[in-house]
């Protein structure tokens, strides 16, 4: 196996290995809110740990292990020559996974269930934030490496384009980058200090502001190897061409800019900022939807030129010749449906007043559900598929399968959401053991909670296939696989643009926006009069009897 | 193999298929009803914002949530409705685990209303059903929220932010009366429906 191919395996096994038990997690904490007994109903601090492991294992370990094995292989395949620091990558890997274990140890041993969005001043176990540290720290590693990977590259190519694959990885690196800034001060400066012991108050909001710095940029970073694979797998694997490679590229910067100054929009409901911050934010989030829409176009576009290839006539003829049959086509159908209907709930929670109508109820989790757990994971799993024969050089056992795996992902995903969607439309809120069915206002909620558990277990049953499919290809013979090809674009470009080539203007004015956008917004916390507050525990803390119901 | 070259779903399209003008030009097209759409988005969410009265809460108020109880207005004798000189009211709720004080909250209907929350230890979060109230309650800070209901109604709904292991069983009750049956008070009462 190949030096690369085998660092690529590793980190997609550690993702799909703990992805597959998160799942389930999730089917029970769906069972468990709703009005049938759940096993373990009786236990809401059970409830909370799980919400904790599996939005840890979703948010950070799968999405993490996932680019990183994933940037790899790109940059081995697209470059095509062996990656530098190989060894650096392997230290990287063990850092990240050492990170997600004491993490995990903590929230299962019941020592830090302050989800992973960490809601100081609640205090965990100082190992689940040094555990989440060493994992997000770690994966600086992979960051650097990208960019030297690019950037050795292009002084040994002088004026060749970077190939587009390459270019959108170092910019979901750079993205990555950006993004953990806030996560990381906040858990080195304000979380383990504290949880050490070594500090006394704790500046609340400051933590709240500097995790929303993370919290919406982190969202495209999980969203980029989907767009990575729209961009230069499906044309590929539909058997046509890429519409245009400029545009790719401006969609990879656009993410990189309007990704970061944005993520005030989910502090839209706090007394902390002013409203005038939250306008600003709140209105550039809403150029985050140019790369989707300029994406969405494209790759239709290309798809039209591959069923139109295939004999596809008509205006709309050339969608049915497309070959449904390959599970990255079948997958980037599935997944633009989801996108579409997500995105549409997404623009509600960033518009500044709209908000206030769905703010923390379950319309959130739906969106986000939609699209990160349907669109974006289900371009994963047809990723796996494609990669798998490429890094194990065993051919992908059971495509028929693959199909199913991928349907009833998108089918279990739409039973969950449409729910969750109405739900909290009726103000149901989101993170909550269990509800008092009784009351007048929760009572109509029953039903929709009850058929999202069913959407729950069909999602449980497509993961397991993920790992069916995935354990049967690495078991079978060895074959010679095809090596990985990207898609050309249409008119291939000869020469790019040195701002198209690189990221060096894009990071200064990153660094710009993010000077005014969050200036002001964390600035202010070192002039407002005292607003720090004591931590309070989760981990010691008795529950009143009359609580547990 | 041999048959495979013959085949023309087997060969790959050639370069230029489209010629890069047509491309251009499209995308330009494109790009222009993008740049509409957007401007309708911002359109609506600044209209919805001023015609639904959907302002979230910005006032940036510092509170120490140690001395609540000891001084300032969120002392336990100034908690719950007030009514104002101008017939407006006032309810003041301090959110800690796990429950709301008062633990429910009478206010007239068709009448101007203003929230003020805060919290004695960790985040929690207060929301009323189909109302443009909904709020996070940070320690530390006071969140003001206005609004007016147009009929009576009971608003119960658990607090919507995590806040630790007894969370559920924490409740919001807004009971709205009709404005006649609100009882008249002075301007030092407080009333509740808490021991209701």
């Amino acid at each position: 196996m190949h030096k690369s191919s085998r660092l690529a395996l590793y980190h997609f096994w550690v993702a799909f290995g703990l992805f597959v038990p998160a799942v389930l997690l999730g089917a029970w904490q769906m069972w468990m809110r709703s009005p049938s007994p759940a096993p373990l109903h009786d236990r809401p601090d059970i409830y909370y740990a799980s919400v904790t492991l599996h939005g840890t294992i979703m948010a950070y370990v799968l999405t993490t292990f996932f680019a990183m094995g994933f940037g790899y292989a790109v940059a081995a395949t697209s470059l095509g020559r062996p990656i530098r620091g190989t060894k650096a990558a392997w230290i990287g890997f063990w850092i990240c996974l050492v990170g997600t274990l004491m993490a995990a140890v903590t929230v299962l041993s019941g020592n830090a269930s302050v989800l992973y969005t960490f809601y100081p001043p609640l205090l965990a176990s100082p190992w689940y934030y040094v555990g989440a540290f060493l994992l997000i720290g770690g994966s600086m590693i992979w960051v650097v490496l990208m960019s030297i990977n690019m950037n050795g590259w292009k002084r040994d190519n002088p004026g060749q384009p970077v190939p587009l694959a390459m270019f959108a990885t170092t910019a979901t690196a750079y993205l990555w980058a950006w993004a953990a800034i806030g996560v990381l001060l906040e858990l080195s400066c304000i979380l383990i200090p504290r949880a050490f012991g070594w500090t006394n108050l704790i500046d609340a909001a400051l933590g709240r502001t500097l995790f929303s710095i993370t919290l919406h940029a982190i969202v495209y970073f999980w969203l980029m190897p989907a767009y990575i694979a729209f961009y230069t797998l499906v044309p590929q694997a539909a058997g046509g061409r890429l519409y245009s490679d400029t545009m790719g590229r401006l969609t990879f910067i656009m993410f990189l800019v309007f990704s970061l100054p944005v993520g005030m929009h989910h502090l839209l409901a706090d007394p902390e900022h002013g409203s005038g911050f939250k306008f600003v934010q709140s209105f550039l989030t809403s150029l985050v939807v140019l790369p989707t829409l300029v994406t969405v176009f494209s790759i239709s576009a290309s798809l039209e030129i591959a069923g139109r290839h295939r004999g596809g006539r008509g205006r709309l003829g050339w969608i049915r010749k497309l070959p449904w049959d390959q599970p990255m086509v079948l997958a980037v159908g599935l997944s633009l449906v989801m996108l579409g209907l997500g995105g549409f709930g997404g623009i509600i929670n960033m518009s500044y007043a709209m908000n206030s109508m769905i703010h923390n109820t379950s319309w959130v989790t739906a969106h986000f559900h939609l699209i990160f757990g349907g669109a974006v994971v289900i371009m994963y799993f047809a990723i796996a598929y494609e990669m798998w024969p490429r890094i194990t050089g065993k051919a992908l056992r059971s495509p028929r399968l693959a199909r199913w795996q991928l349907w009833l992902w998108f089918l279990g995903m739409m039973i969950v959401t449409i729910p969750w969607h109405i739900t909290g439309l009726m103000g149901q809120p989101r993170r909550i053991a269990t509800f008092d069915y009784d009351i007048s206002t929760v009572a109509p909620m029953g039903p929709w909670v009850i058929a999202s558990v069913i959407g729950g277990f069909v999602l449980l049953l497509s993961a397991l296939l993920l790992l069916v499919i995935l354990f049967r290809s690495q078991l079978g013979k060895r074959v010679l696989a095809a090596p990985m090809q990207y898609a050309l674009a249409v008119n291939p470009p000869k020469h790019v643009p040195v701002s198209l080539n690189g990221f060096a203007v894009w990071n200064s004015i990153v660094l710009a926006l993010m000077i005014a956008a969050y200036g002001y917004p964390i600035g202010q916390f070192f002039f407002l009069k005292a607003h720090k507050v004591p931590a309070i525990e989760v981990t010691s803390q008795s529950v009143p009897a009359q609580e547990l119901k | 193999m041999a048959d495979a070259s013959s085949n023309p779903l087997q060969q790959p399209l050639p370069d230029g298929t489209i010629p890069e003008r047509v491309v251009v030009q499209t995308e330009r097209r494109w790009i222009a009803i993008m740049a509409g759409m957007l401007i309708v988005m911002m359109a609506v969410i600044v209209v919805t914002g001023v015609t639904h009265a959907l302002h979230p809460p910005s006032n940036v108020e510092v509170i120490d949530p140690q001395t609540l109880h000891l001084n300032g207005e969120f002392v336990e004798s100034n908690l719950g409705t007030t009514l104002e000189p101008d017939g407006s009211i006032t309810v003041r709720i301090i959110a800690l685990q796990f429950d709301f004080v008062p633990h429910c909250v009478r206010v007239p209907a068709n009448t101007p209303i203003r929230f003020r929350l805060t919290s004695a230890d960790v985040i929690h979060g207060f929301l009323l059903p189909n109302t443009n109230v909904n709020t996070m309650v940070v320690p530390g800070f006071v969140s003001e929220v206005r609004t007016r209901f147009s009929q009576p109604g009971e608003h119960e709904m658990p607090c919507h932010e995590f806040c630790g292991l007894g969370h559920h069983g924490m409740v919001t009750h807004v009971s709205v009366v009709a404005k006649d049956s609100f009882p008249t008070q002075g301007l030092f009462d407080r009333t509740t429906c808490a021991q209701e």
